[in-house]
């Protein structure tokens, strides 16, 4: 084995802050409405794709900007995050049970995107794919700076309105002990309908970046999600910088076992990461 | 009539062992495969995760390593094929037991985290056979390992191999849910702590489910490599085949042996029939409707509560009958009277939480026979001593010795089965049980030992003790807080302890409530039953004990007889704060 150049390294990490960064903000949402609401929702995956076939779709077909789409995307997103809520809502469910019941909206929202884009490949083609710097050696591609930039805001937004809004406030009183929340005057229900429609929110976003740098096939949906909740358990349940974090240390070990060794074997560093984190938790006894 | 339902499996299997001498086309020999591969799999993994509630994701690890053990074994070794099941099968246990002796040992690795971990290891095991001669990356062709044979057809066959499996795993996992294992995999489902504090082995019975599960798993694997005849990581290895699992024992039902099997024929059958033809997007997108609607509107699935009795299904069936007279039960406790002899003798026992001492040198004797009355201020280590004696959490340091032995650091459920019971404060009684099942349980699994038959027996006698004899079919749901803390009592009773720790069981009772309890403890010391009781109600703790114990801060205050405890300034103090404070 020879030892990978300088530059190859830091080209590595750097690609790998960027695909960490998108991890993290497939996190965000997922660990949000996993940690607070209780509900994994696997639907986040379905949602994410969902919304960047939208983009493709808007940008490719229609001739608008890939980021003009989110005034679309994003409150069709919310809307639907706050339907799926307000169906979960009325059935007492398990976390277990909302994974199973979001798996069969996965199936579903998967079929409908393969009925209408087909599961041949798409790429979108936008003047944003060829931009990018040259700093020194380094190669900053414009489209994952601003998917790094995205997740780094709206996971500090996200910080900022938990700790300083009433709302946030509110929702960590929900998620702490829901019932006595409930006696002090918080609406449940209502807090609950917002913060999935926010994780919707959230779930658009990601897809918007995400068709930014990726070719999109339908059945892709599901190789993001091992990763993805090894970012969200690594981060933490319901922590709004928690996945980021945890996203960006997945995404660079990944990358640099890539460059040192192979890229056949960048998921085993991850994985065998989350396995001795778990293991090594200390107990909730 | 247990024994009826083993026979018509086998008779069942038997005739469905003549189907590919009918010479079926050999399509539905294949779609037959299809159902029963799928039943072994959703069987299999059911036994430790629909029983016990550890949701594994990793059945794909597991499947997978049987599917590259025969790969590797007869595509490049030459071994007949099957040779290569049981090989398969060791395979998927040896790293199922491996993965258990690890993980199961780690307190907070349940729920979320254990399905995370089997999904992690999923993909570890992936990369490492992507990337090592099992696999190398492009695949392992299996097109030239000859099919034995066993039928007139090869379909047929492989759909014989498959009917062997799935006749193992519906046996064993009907076995199992008759037998000790499942009554304790049930227990871990509800209340895995209180499982263990009742004599339950958990650590052993998670790790035999999980063993036997792999097994089954690895050997459907061994049967699939040949079946598919050519295997690759990325379709051996994924989310979606857990996932599919997952869904079609929740669709049948996780508590019942059959309810795997039928949600496995439900959606093989269906998947066949919508993708077969060219509306697999339509296929696709209805499968995930009814998934969506079965786990909304039918949550324990098609067989869910078949087991109940119809009494068991009556949701509010709370005031049925009037409780039945109190009954002595024949399965007492041994009764040695108050002998004087040292039953539990703590020294120095300390236990600390985040910093806080909880025990902080506390020396204390029980003797044979006697009523000791512990009291003490709130967060004074009243509850930490119950839970540090009966092994719930393990003491910092000191020594606790129970009739000589030192159980200081033994299992709960080796404290449990020495006879030491205990009750919780807030009762926690396995809510998916029968209320004569939650008191059966202790009664095998505790000091008495008893087996089913008179485990069962006893358990009627403890109910009737407890004046609960008449919501015996019930669930503890249905039960009101006073049946709930004498249900608590019953368990305790049941497992024939020869000491009894009471935690508070009088706490949110009416002043008639209590006044049975107060009756029925005394009923409880006549047959010779030390007692420890931990109480706020000071006329009970007056009245009932022979001395009385003072905690404060974690530390011993005083101790003798209850009157002239009461009476010490130090006591009063430490109960109502500095005088003139």
């Amino acid at each position: 084995m020879t030892l990978p150049s300088a530059t190859l390294v830091a080209q590595s990490a750097l690609s790998g802050l960027f695909i960490g960064g998108l991890y993290g903000l497939m996190g965000l949402g997922l660990g949000l409405s996993w940690g607070l609401l209780h509900v994994i929702n696997l639907a986040h995956f379905a949602l994410a794709f969902l919304a960047a076939y939208l983009c493709y779709q808007l940008a490719s077909v229609g001739g608008m900007d890939p980021f003009a789409t989110l005034a679309l995307i994003v409150p069709l997103c919310f809307a639907f995050g706050v339907a799926l809520q307000w169906l979960l809502s009325r059935f007492d469910l398990s976390p277990l049970n909302s994974l199973l019941a979001t798996f069969g909206l996965t199936a579903i929202v998967e079929a409908g995107i393969q009925g209408v884009w087909t599961a041949d490949f798409r790429k979108l083609e936008t003047p944003y794919a060829a931009l990018h710097w040259q700093v020194g050696t380094l190669y900053v591609p414009a489209a994952e700076l601003v998917t790094l930039a995205a997740a780094v805001g709206l996971s500090f937004a996200v910080y900022a309105a938990m700790r300083f809004t009433d709302l946030g406030r509110a929702l960590r009183a929900l998620a702490e002990d829901a019932p006595i929340a409930s006696a002090f005057g918080i609406d449940a229900r209502r807090h609950a309908l917002v913060l999935s429609g926010v994780c919707g929110a959230l779930a658009g976003i990601a897809g918007v970046c995400l068709a930014l740098s990726f070719t999109l096939t339908p059945s892709q949906m599901y190789a993001w999600i091992g990763v993805v909740f090894a970012t969200v358990m690594l981060g933490g349940l319901g922590s709004p910088l928690g996945p980021l974090a945890a996203g960006i240390v997945i995404g660079v070990s990944e990358a640099l076992t890539s460059a040192f060794v192979s890229p056949s074997w960048a998921p085993i560093v991850s994985f065998t990461l989350l396995i001795a984190l778990l293991l090594a938790r200390p107990g909730r006894a | 009539m247990g024994a009826r339902v083993y026979v018509a499996i086998v008779v069942a299997a038997l005739a469905l062992a003549a189907l590919p001498w009918l010479r079926l086309p050999a399509f539905y020999a294949s779609l037959l495969y299809l159902v029963l591969h799928w039943a072994v799999l959703a069987t299999s993994w059911n036994i430790l995760s629909g029983y016990s509630g550890y949701i594994s994701f990793g059945h794909g690890a597991f499947y997978g390593t049987g599917v590259y053990a025969t790969a590797v074994l007869a595509g490049t070794f030459d071994v007949p094929f099957l040779w290569t099941l049981p090989v398969a099968a060791l395979a998927a246990a040896i790293l199922g037991l491996a993965l258990g002796a690890v993980v199961f040992r780690v307190r907070s690795v349940r729920g979320e985290a254990f399905a995370l971990v089997t999904l992690a290891v999923t993909f570890v095991v992936a990369t490492i056979v992507a990337n090592t001669p099992i696999d190398g990356g492009p695949g392992v062709y299996l097109s030239s390992v000859p099919v034995p044979s066993l039928a007139p057809t090869v379909p047929g066959t492989f759909y014989l191999l498959a009917l062997a499996l799935a006749t193992a795993s519906v046996l064993a996992a009907r076995a199992i849910a008759d037998a000790k294992l499942g009554l304790g995999l049930f227990a871990i489902h509800d209340d895995e702590d209180a499982a263990e504090v009742m004599g339950v082995p958990t650590y052993r019975y998670k790790l035999a489910a999980f063993g036997i599960g792999c097994a089954l798993a690895g050997a459907a694997g061994g049967v699939h490599a040949l079946f598919v005849s050519y295997v690759t990581t990325a379709g051996t290895f994924n989310v979606t085949l857990p996932l599919t699992v997952i869904l079609m024992c929740v669709l049948g039902g996780t508590r019942h042996w059959a309810g795997p099997m039928i949600g496995a024929a439900v959606i093989t059958l269906l998947l066949y029939a919508t993708t077969a033809a060219d509306h697999a997007i339509v296929g696709k997108a209805l499968t995930g409707a009814i998934l969506v609607a079965a786990v909304l509107f039918m949550p324990h699935g098609i067989l869910g509560r078949r087991r109940d009795t119809p009494a068991m299904r009556v949701a509010g069936a709370s005031n049925v009958a009037a409780p039945s007279p109190l009954a002595e039960p024949s399965f007492a406790a041994p009764s040695p009277r108050a002998s004087g002899a040292p039953l539990l003798a703590l020294r120095g026992v300390t236990k600390s939480f985040k910093g806080v001492r909880a025990l902080d040198g506390v020396d204390l004797d029980v003797r044979e026979g006697e009523i000791v009355g512990v009291i003490g201020p709130n967060g004074s280590g009243k509850s930490t001593l119950i839970n540090v004696v009966s092994g719930h959490f393990a003491a910092d340091g000191g020594r606790i010795q129970f009739r000589g032995d030192d159980i200081a650091h033994r299992t709960p459920h080796r404290i449990a089965r020495a006879g030491i019971a205990r009750t919780y404060q807030v009762p926690r009684p396995f809510a998916g049980l029968s209320v004569a099942d939650n008191v059966t349980l202790p009664a095998m699994f505790g000091a008495a030992g008893l087996d089913r038959a008179d485990a069962t027996a006893a358990a009627q006698e403890w109910l009737a003790f407890t004046g609960l004899a008449a919501r015996a079919r019930l669930r503890p749901g249905a039960l009101n807080l006073h049946e709930t803390k004498f249900l608590e009592l019953a368990r305790a009773l049941a497992s024939a302890p020869r000491l009894l720790m009471l935690d508070e069981v009088l706490s949110g009772l009416a002043p008639p409530e209590i006044d049975g309890a107060v009756a029925l403890i005394e009923r409880i010391r006549a047959q010779g039953t030390t007692i420890v009781l931990v109480e706020h109600v000071m006329r009970v703790v007056t009245a009932l004990s022979d001395r009385v114990i003072v905690l404060d801060q974690g530390r011993v205050l005083a101790q003798g007889p209850a009157a002239a405890v009461m009476a010490r300034d130090d006591v009063a103090r430490a109960y109502f704060g500095a005088a003139g404070a």
